[in-house]
């Protein structure tokens, strides 16, 4: 199967001395749902900002779809579609803007992206909010912008770094069947939650990442199933050897 | 990414500014318009009656020219610094750092929307001037190549503050402590003709004064310094800013961890 996405001996120090990413390499296949697990300062959004180009590596090699992220730089953002943890849009901006900005930095013009918008925000459930300002929208809604802005461009891969945090549960549900359609239709997704019923729920392949390192890195299935059936949370703390996720 | 997608980057970066400098508009065009009225008023009109006629011109006639680049420098250099800094404040910077468009076309989009800021005020700060004398057109060539030339210049500036500042105090340090006293001692008010010898000699390193010049030279064919040295500066300058600009967006100083 092709890989999306092969990511081999990424380092990450910074100026402080800290070490990140100590050597992490592994591999994605195209049309995968791929769940990226680990506690809090593991070295998850890091290594998903050096995949995006927010963050400089020390060290390693990224390629997505082939394309090398150092020496064919813009031809593999254009295949990456990334929904950050923290809010990053301008409040200040209609819904629309928003989404037809970030498909103008593509070389997309605002005619084409505003048709393209229109699918996408009907089943997102924003389309009524489209020319309302960001800040507006309930937390909930902003989660969706975030989403919707990442598939403007219809990437290949995508990148959810935590994007239910803060969601209820309905929305939280109405999220993994977005998600799962998206996978279905063909886009390769990685994920990073706190929430492990939801990498069990979605996810066929789990990295988990500890003080910079992996520490798993197989299918769900065999996951669970080499723990004696145990639950993904269970397993989670046996490996991780914390409590806190 | 083709040529195509290239100017639909460009022009989308372009545009987000623009509306953003509209949306605002009462504190990006209006200000330097207030001011340089009563700039006009208290030195042109006030004051300037009382002053001898410099190089053959009335005083208000001198300064026109010196105030209409004293905006375009402010304006050009604040809309960058603001606009940079506020994406990256905001963290809205990430959505163009993800992603395609090349780092030139991000530098590029930004410095036009300080040259589109610059024109606009200072054209409005000319218009005004025209309530309180008439002007003469010595070289439209050179007034507009001064002018655009410098708007550049102090947008590239005004970038290289925003990646570099880390607060909101980072973007007033340098228009308050270099720009204004650099502007202000840069032959806006007077002719470096008239200075005791060592102040003149010490002016002639202040870059903003063979723009000034330049750019008075294109109204009234008259320069304290000669109009060669002062586009050589220019493009010196502007070169070596854009390098500068590009080399950071490369390495990511100042933008990414």
């Amino acid at each position: 199967m092709a890989k999306a996405l092969v990511i081999t001996d990424i380092k990450k120090k910074y100026d402080t001395g800290t070490e990140a990413l100590k050597g992490v390499s592994f591999s994605v296949d195209e049309g995968d749902f791929f769940a990226l697990l680990g506690p809090n300062g593991a070295g998850k959004t890091t290594l998903i900002g050096i995949l995006t180009g927010l963050t400089n590596k020390t060290g390693g090699t990224i390629s997505v779809f082939g394309a090398s992220i150092d020496e064919n730089r813009e031809l593999a953002k254009t295949y990456i579609g990334l929904v950050p943890q923290e809010f990053n849009f301008n409040i200040f901006e209609k819904v629309i803007d928003i989404i037809t900005t970030q498909a103008g930095y593509y070389g997309i013009p605002r005619r084409v992206a505003l048709t393209d918008a229109e699918p996408i925000l009907k089943e997102l459930g924003l389309w009524e909010k489209k020319d309302e300002k960001a800040m507006a929208l309930s937390g909930g809604m902003k989660r969706r912008l975030m989403i919707a802005r990442a598939l403007i461009h219809h990437p290949r891969l995508l990148i959810l770094d935590e994007p239910t945090a803060g969601v209820d549960v309905e929305l939280r549900r109405s999220m993994w069947e977005f998600l799962k359609k998206m996978n279905e239709a063909g886009t390769t997704i990685i994920l990073t939650t706190h929430y492990l019923e939801e990498a069990e729920q979605l996810c066929r392949n789990i990295a988990i990442i500890n003080r910079g390192e992996i520490v798993v890195n197989e299918p769900t299935a065999n996951l669970i199933k080499k723990h004696a059936d145990k639950s993904l949370e269970d397993i989670f703390i046996e490996l991780i050897g914390t409590t806190t996720i | 990414m083709s040529p195509t997608k290239i100017a639909t980057a460009y022009y989308t970066l372009l545009r987000k500014e623009l509306v953003r400098m509209f949306r605002i508009w009462s504190q990006t065009f209006l200000p330097s318009v207030v001011t340089t009225t009563l700039y006009y008023t208290i030195f042109g009109a006030f004051i300037g009656s009382q002053i001898a006629a410099i190089h053959g011109y009335s005083y208000i006639q001198f300064i026109v020219p010196g105030l209409v680049m004293m905006a375009i420098i402010t304006n050009s250099y604040s809309n960058v610094v603001g606009g940079f800094f506020g994406m990256k404040f905001q963290k809205n910077f990430e959505e163009l750092m993800v992603s395609p468009t090349p780092n030139w076309v991000v530098v590029l989009g930004f410095v036009s929307g300080g040259v589109v800021r610059g024109m606009i005020v200072g054209f409005l700060v000319l218009l005004t001037s025209l309530f309180f004398t008439h002007l003469t057109l010595f070289s439209v060539v050179t007034l507009v190549s001064a002018a655009v030339l410098t708007s550049v210049l102090f947008s590239l500036a005004g970038l290289l503050n925003g990646i570099f500042a880390k607060g909101f105090d980072g973007i007033s340090i340098v228009p308050t402590f270099v720009l204004t006293p650099l502007t202000y001692l840069g032959g806006v008010f007077y002719s470096v003709d008239r200075l005791p010898p060592v102040w003149r000699e010490i002016s002639l390193f202040n870059p903003i004064l063979y723009m000034v010049n330049a750019f008075r030279y294109g109204f009234l064919g008259i320069s304290d310094t000669p109009l060669f040295m002062s586009f050589t500066i220019l493009i010196a300058l502007t070169i070596i800013l854009f390098t500068v600009a590009i080399y950071l967006f490369e390495k990511g100083i100042g933008m990414r961890s």
